[in-house]
């Protein structure tokens, strides 16, 4: 590996590329997942109450009848009920339309880093996150659902969404007037979450209604449709790239060293022991491109939060690294045995005559 | 009773097959060869030398007839047991030198002690091997930096360093300059001389060839003159 540094070191790089990709995909998803966690969280509701039907992990769109919240701040132990609209902008953003006051109340505010709440209807409030990646400040225009905001406030990312409109305005705007995509409640004391859903059952039938802690607990990995299937993907594409890359390298570094090969046989070396150099030297560029993986998901990170910081969250998972590393080592160790059982078989004076 | 000889040839015959051409290089070739001796074997190209080593060393089957080596029948040996022959038994040394370019002359003579399982504890006798080859002061440079005439002094090193019963010598002075050769010849001379070590080697050059206690002349894949060993 040492006299031969350029094709090692473009092997170990390209070793490096899939578990980069497995390591950073994984990385996407839970931190992405985490973030919204942590959001949802910072809402401060006991009780989530979600339109019938729908995804776990999307709330875009509004079917429940904004009278609904009303009704449920009347059922006995609930202190608080707001209803939140979610509309999605682009991609993964979206905007949430909510009644300030009200979400005031619940979460206990936002923390206005910039600016402050919403002055008139063409208001938006924005998260530092988001702020950041856009560039925008307190005061200047920012272009959402086809037409302009002044940017009210910039807020502490962990609340609710990253964009927040008056309810009105977004239920207007996306043709909802009256309608809300889920409603969160607050309850008096902790052991009322239980008889409070239990009760909203019976009164509510097909409305999918959680305590927080378990719809939070809810929100992973494996519950998001056919990211699973994704993640496996990848996984058998990195094994390809793997093995391909190794056998191209390992098959050259045989041919390279064909004399050299001979020169061994001729000195008593065994057809194990020339698998074993050429094995023990693809396992070598598979732990190499492992760390090298590890290094560049940092790098990916990196280059995330500086560049899209509000539309995607990368976390580190160690706990995949060992994952990750084995799947290194599995494709190069199957990339070096076809070359390696050729070096083994070589015969050795067509090897010595070698030029 | 006299020992009985170090390798004995008998009747061997080496076809290859280039595509559809059989290309008889050895047709019938008898030799024995006593512990101790030195044999030079001359001939012009194609004569079949080259074939004949690498039978012996090993490297390459025989089509039939039969060799045996410390009367051990090399065509009835396992690829392992071959292995294990040019590990303990015969080694070789090259016209060009083969010596791995990426290791120190020390490293090169270190691996072939490391391939037979014997790189642990001090080798007098090699010492002795390594002071009359003259290389001391040289093993920690890589062959790039070492003269034709110091290469092959490392390779010859290499060679000798597991004691092995036979010496295959190939050409051993067809890269050097006359001085580099003389001095070449004399440290194979000593080692037979001073260690008993069985040599044969190949060489087109009758000079060289006088250095040996045998001549032995191969021409179409035969011998053509043989005294007996004495």
């Amino acid at each position: 590996m040492r006299h031969r540094p350029l094709r090692t070191l473009l092997s170990v790089l390209l070793i490096a590329i899939p578990v980069t990709l497995i390591l950073t995909l994984v990385g996407l998803s839970r931190g992405m997942i985490e973030e919204s966690k942590q959001r949802t969280r910072g809402v401060g509701a006991d009780i989530m109450v979600r339109p019938p039907g729908s995804s776990i992990i999307s709330f875009t769109g509004a079917p429940i009848p904004q009278v609904l919240v009303k009704k449920l701040r009347q059922e006995p132990h609930v202190v608080l009920a707001t209803g939140v609209i979610v509309f999605q902008v682009s991609g993964i953003t979206s905007v949430s339309g909510i009644d300030l006051d009200e979400f005031n109340r619940m979460s206990g505010g936002f923390v206005y880093l910039e600016g402050g709440p919403f002055k008139g209807p063409d208001d938006i409030l924005i998260d530092d996150f988001y702020a950041q990646q856009e560039k925008k400040h307190a005061g200047e225009t920012i272009n959402v659902l086809n037409r302009n905001w002044r940017v009210a406030g910039i807020f502490r990312s962990g609340k609710l969404a990253r964009l927040v409109l008056p309810i009105s305005v977004v239920q207007d705007l996306t043709g909802n007037t009256g309608k809300v995509s889920l409603i969160y409640l607050k309850v008096d004391q902790p052991s009322s979450i239980n008889p409070v859903i239990a009760s909203l059952k019976k009164q509510l039938e097909g409305y999918p209604i959680y305590p927080m802690q378990e719809y939070l607990s809810l929100l992973s990995v494996e519950n998001v449709p056919a990211l699973n299937s994704f993640i496996h993907v990848v996984v058998a594409i990195s094994i390809v790239i793997g093995f391909a890359v190794v056998c191209l390298s390992m098959y050259m570094s045989v041919l390279q060293r064909t004399r050299e090969i001979g020169i061994l046989k001729s000195l008593g070396a065994s057809r194990v022991y020339i698998l074993q150099l050429i094995v023990t030297e693809a396992f070598l560029m598979g732990l190499f491109g492992t760390a090298t993986g590890i290094f560049f998901t940092f790098g990916a990170r990196w280059l995330i939060l500086t560049l899209v910081p509000a539309s995607l969250q990368q976390a580190i998972v160690p706990d995949w690294w060992p994952i990750a590393g084995l799947i290194a080592l599995f494709a190069s160790l199957l990339g070096a045995l076809y070359p390696g059982f050729r070096a083994a078989r070589q015969d050795p004076i067509e090897a010595l005559a070698y030029e | 009773m006299s020992e009985a000889p170090i390798i004995q040839i008998s009747g061997l015959r080496k076809i290859y097959r280039v595509g559809r051409v059989e290309v008889e290089a050895l047709r019938g070739v008898d030799l024995d060869v006593v512990r101790g001796e030195f044999v030079a074997i001359v001939g012009p190209s194609g004569s079949g030398k080259s074939t004949l080593f690498h039978i012996v060393g090993g490297l390459t089957p025989a089509t039939s007839g039969i060799v045996r080596i410390g009367g051990q029948e090399v065509g009835a040996m396992s690829d392992a047991q071959r292995t294990r022959l040019r590990k303990t038994t015969v080694s070789f040394v090259f016209q060009k030198f083969n010596l791995l370019p990426n290791l120190t002359a020390g490293d090169n003579i270190a691996l072939a002690r490391f391939l037979a399982g014997r790189n642990h504890g001090a080798d007098p006798q090699f010492q002795d091997a390594l002071k009359l080859l003259g290389i001391a002061d040289r093993l920690r440079h890589k062959p790039s930096e070492l003269s034709g005439g110091e290469q092959q002094r490392v390779a010859i090193a290499r060679a000798v360093v597991n004691h092995p019963a036979i010496l295959l010598a190939d050409e051993p002075t067809g890269n050097l300059d006359t001085a580099n050769s003389r001095a070449v010849l004399e440290l194979l001379r000593d080692l037979n001389r001073r260690l008993g070590q069985t040599i044969l080697m190949i060489t087109h050059n009758p000079e060289a060839a006088a250095y040996g206690d045998r001549i032995v002349h191969m021409q179409d894949g035969r011998i053509v003159t043989t005294p007996a060993p004495t």
